[in-house]
């Protein structure tokens, strides 16, 4: 063997050692500096630190703004990726034709997820503006709203995180369709002949052979919507800033109200904590994903 | 013939379900379009249909969006911040992924997947502790303070994305190399990387975009306005009390978007492949 000298031995660590500890400094530092400032009272303004235990949590979970936060930011992942599954499989199964002017419409079905999401809410903001609102002035036009309807998108709560959910589902919408379209396009030719020829219709073919074939994909799709999602808070905060009434509020948009612009820094810290267990979940079930495919 | 009847009309509607799917993705970018030439008085009168231009369109917003605010700087910020994180994640990601290839048994392996779990863990929860970092390092309100953690973001990706790429490139190039007398790291460098410079390309606009994409840092870390990037300088900036500038806001938009869009267009296939983690072959 060439190579397998202490040169070998030494440069793979070598080489991965500085990016190793960027992450580690970075990603992981922060992390537990994270969790210890749970549990101290630190503020922008604190001079002295002083462990608290889990009073942070305690006062956290005590308040109503808590609950709200947690359920809605289930609700808007929850529903959004099963909105985001189900019209990425077909916009996927559409895309697989050919036809001419796809890399167009590749582009154009991209842009939502390419742009900035800051950007492309300030985009929907002028969309759900409460005077000029155009969905209110075609709804009203194709006489869909009666002359003394004219709802406030982003101003009454139902509607304010319907909306919110819209724009989650609109950008993620292209990640989740071009993942399974890869997962399609893997499929070699082979099985669909085979089941032609076997006499598999259109919906057996559809669920039997298709389906089960992109599920570990369509999963990992999944995977990545849930994170985005749930741990977002530049939707809120460009559409609602939580209102109205923090009726709208997340956790993620909550813990940068209250850590960041409130300077509470510790019970911040406690909020985003939250949203760590889903994570976990997710990794694990990415993991597991990651492992079955190996195996295939 | 029936069976050519039932062929037209699967068509029209595969055409009519991809026209709703296109008009849902592209109307708020077309919408930004309409609203960036149209008046002030044209955008403000409710009589009016909105789809149509009732005085002649206007490069008025456009002349403001440039002139009288910082939106130029806001560009060349985000140009600043973007290059040097390309360059600290490109410096950083390529050899560990290289590393990370050539690591035989399942630490390569195992060591890859942790290295891109850590991508899955998101601003919302390191941004606090790290505004606090910044600030130790007085690094507030800087630019600096945005080179130094945006690559937090890029570096698992990318290295994640090019162990992926460098498993591709045979043994048998850096061996025939290092025949010829050259040492593992020379032929990493001249042989290996020359090959695989559609993956670090790859990164590269990988990273740009997710310079011009970030808010939550920037809205974090950065105060002053002369400061911010693209994504943050225009919705915080450019709404004033409630005043909206929405002409100037949507052009704005556009012009941070589409370039970006069009490369990233070029790439999607090779991001995929680092999405679903090698799923797909």
């Amino acid at each position: 063997m060439i190579g397998l000298k202490d040169d070998e031995t030494r440069l793979l660590p070598l080489m991965l050692a500085p990016a190793v500890s960027y992450i580690a400094l970075l990603i992981g530092f922060p992390f537990v500096l994270s969790i210890a400032y749970s549990m101290t009272n630190i503020s922008v303004g604190t001079t002295e630190l002083k462990f608290v235990g889990l009073d942070n949590f305690i006062s956290v979970v005590g308040s109503q703004t808590f609950w709200v936060a947690l359920k809605n930011t289930c609700i808007i992942t929850l529903v959004s990726q099963v909105f985001v599954v189900g019209l990425g499989n077909v916009l996927a199964g559409l895309l697989m034709a050919d036809f001419t002017g796809k890399w167009w419409v590749r582009l154009l079905i991209l842009l939502p997820w390419v742009a900035p999401i800051s950007l492309g809410s300030i985009g929907w903001l002028w969309i759900f503006d409460s005077i000029y609102s155009v969905i209110n002035w075609t709804a009203r036009a194709i006489g869909l709203l009666g002359p003394f309807d004219w709802p406030i998108w982003l101003g009454q709560p139902d509607l304010a995180m319907a909306s919110i959910i819209i724009v989650n589902v609109w950008r993620l919408l292209p990640l989740a369709t071009v993942i399974i379209l890869a997962g399609l396009s893997s499929i070699p030719q082979d099985i669909h002949d085979a089941a032609h020829v076997d006499g598999a219709g259109f919906w057996r073919h559809h669920f039997e052979i298709t389906m089960p074939l992109v599920l570990p994909i369509t999963l990992i799709a999944v995977l990545f919507g849930i994170v985005f999602t749930f741990t977002d808070m530049i939707v809120v905060f460009v559409l609602t800033r939580g209102g109205p009434y923090d009726t709208t509020q997340v956790l993620a948009s909550w813990a940068f109200f209250t850590g960041i612009q409130g300077g509470d820094l510790a019970e911040g810290a406690a909020i985003s904590l939250f949203l760590f267990p889903v994570l976990v979940a997710v990794a694990i079930l990415f993991l597991g994903v990651a492992r079955r495919t190996e195996v295939t | 013939m029936t069976g050519g009847l039932a062929r037209t009309a699967r068509r029209v509607g595969r055409f009519g379900l991809l026209a709703g799917f296109v008009g849902f993705l592209a109307f708020p970018f077309y919408w930004m379009l309409i609203t960036t030439f149209k008046t002030t008085q044209d955008l403000h009168n409710t009589e009016y249909n909105p789809y149509l231009f009732h005085d002649p369109p206007t490069l008025e917003h456009l002349r403001t969006l440039f002139e009288d605010t910082i939106f130029l700087q806001w560009l060349w910020n985000t140009a600043f911040v973007g290059v040097l994180v390309v360059i600290i994640t490109i410096v950083l990601a390529v050899p560990a992924g290289y590393s990370l290839a050539r690591t035989t048994g399942r630490w390569g392996q195992t060591l890859g997947v942790g290295i891109f779990l850590t991508y899955l863990v998101p601003p919302t929860i390191l941004f606090i502790p790290l505004a606090r970092v910044i600030a130790w390092l007085g690094l507030q309100d800087s630019l600096w303070s945005l080179v130094l953690v945006y690559p937090s973001i890029s570096v698992p990706f990318c290295t994640w994305l090019l162990m992926g790429f460098f498993k591709a490139v045979p043994r048998d190039l850096e061996e025939a190399a290092m025949l010829d007398g050259l040492s593992r790291l020379a032929a990493f460098v001249r042989v290996v990387v020359p090959v695989s410079i559609a993956g670090i390309l790859t990164c590269v606009i990988f990273t740009f975009t997710l310079v011009f994409q970030e808010f939550v840092y920037g809205v974090t870390f950065i105060t002053a306005s002369t400061n911010y990037t693209v994504s943050v300088g225009v919705p915080t900036f450019l709404v004033r009390g409630d005043v909206y500038f929405w002409g100037s806001m949507m052009a704005a938009c556009l012009i941070a978007s589409l370039p970006i869009a069009v490369i990233y267009n070029l790439f999607v296939d090779r991001f995929v492949a680092g999405f679903t983690a090698g799923a797909v072959k």
